[in-house]
């Protein structure tokens, strides 16, 4: 780092935002993996039951199956609905 | 028994035939007798890389297909005892290669060699999967960057789940992580993600850092696996690898900046 350096405004280092934006992508994405292979479909599915009364963008829904203990699983289903302003 | 080690990435750039080629080579220069098999079917690198181009006869399609045989198409490197390349074809046939066809021809290199290096394409295709499903271990290759860092988490994903060892309830692959293009002031300044952050974030051991480095241009300008130029700093960082690879224990090196003098620290450079 030069002397130079000093002097210029410190401002959020770029590397450190990376690994946080890493962090988060990764586990989202890891968590998906580890669900069964349907899920992604499952997710589309009922995406499109809801399409059918409702307006929502692709986004606003998230699926995820959790392994509780052996012998239970949850499935977590979240919608967003958006503000209807009629 | 031989072991089989892919050098994978999932990103494309990254380093992987390079390293494929520095390791194979530093391995061989150990005295193990050592193969890399280039599995870019349709983009043929590694003969390049190796500076064997103009000897490629018959390739690793030829083989499978029987249409030669593995005497005819390994490659002797005329540098280094013990070392041969096997070169993938040219052909733009996606399903050149079959699960059958490539265990039968490593099996047979199997009886041959103490090292067979898969040198993987890029992406999560066929190609990519087929030279990871036989690898008794991985190198990850992946530059401080964060695409490469995604991508080779995806990697480790399939390395787990879709390998042959996975399919038959075995040990699992033993991964390592290869950082390549590693730049000590970047990260120092806070440009580039650290070996530590990277390591956290993917969660598997440390096998090498390679310093960004104009000796690595050099050695694919003149088709010398970089390993071969143990004077440079990216060389004896691959041969600082091998030694970890074959289980010795070696400090890391090329981790920091090197010491600038007086004028250079007050005005930059």
């Amino acid at each position: 780092m030069s002397l130079l350096d000093y002097f210029r405004s410190t401002k959020k280092k770029t590397a450190s935002t990376a690994k946080e934006r890493l962090q988060i992508i990764v586990a989202h994405e890891r968590n998906r993996r580890s669900g069964p292979d349907y899920l992604p479909q499952l997710e589309r599915d009922i995406l499109e039951v809801i399409r059918k009364y409702v307006d929502i963008p692709a986004d606003q829904i998230s699926v995820s199956l959790e392994q509780r203990s052996d012998e239970l699983s949850v499935l977590e289903l979240n919608v967003s609905f958006p503000d209807e302003k009629r | 028994m031989a072991k089989i080690i892919v050098v994978t990435s999932g990103k494309g750039g990254v380093g992987k035939t390079t390293s494929s080629a520095a390791i194979g080579t530093g391995l061989a220069l150990s005295g193990h007798k050592t193969v890399i098999v280039d599995f870019d079917i349709g983009l043929r690198n590694l003969d390049l890389i190796m500076g064997c181009e103009r000897r490629v006869v018959y390739d690793f399609v030829n083989v499978i297909n029987g249409e030669a045989n593995l005497k005819q198409t390994l490659i002797k490197d005329k540098r280094v005892e013990n070392l041969f390349i096997l070169p993938a074809s040219q052909t733009r046939d996606k399903d050149a290669l079959t699960k059958e066809g490539v265990e039968k021809v490593l099996n047979e290199l199997a009886k041959d060699f103490e090292f067979i290096i898969c040198d993987s394409p890029a992406g999560i295709e066929a190609g990519a999967m087929m030279a990871l499903y036989f690898a008794d271990e991985a190198v990850v290759v992946t530059n401080p960057e964060v695409s490469s860092v995604r991508d080779s988490d995806r990697i480790l994903g399939m390395l787990s789940s879709k390998s042959r060892r996975a399919e038959r309830n075995e040990d699992a692959i033993k991964e390592h992580l290869l950082l390549t293009r590693y730049n000590p002031e970047r990260v120092a300044k806070g440009e580039m993600l650290s070996v530590e952050d990277v390591q956290e974030i993917l969660a598997i051991p440390l096998i090498g850092v390679i310093p960004e480095s104009q000796a690595v241009l050099n050695a694919s300008n003149s088709g010398q696996p970089v390993t071969l130029d143990q004077e440079s700093d990216a060389g004896q960082a691959y041969l600082d690898t091998v030694s970890r690879l074959l289980g010795n224990h070696v400090d890391f090196r090329f981790l920091t900046v090197e010491k600038k003098g007086l004028l250079k620290r007050i005005f930059g450079g």
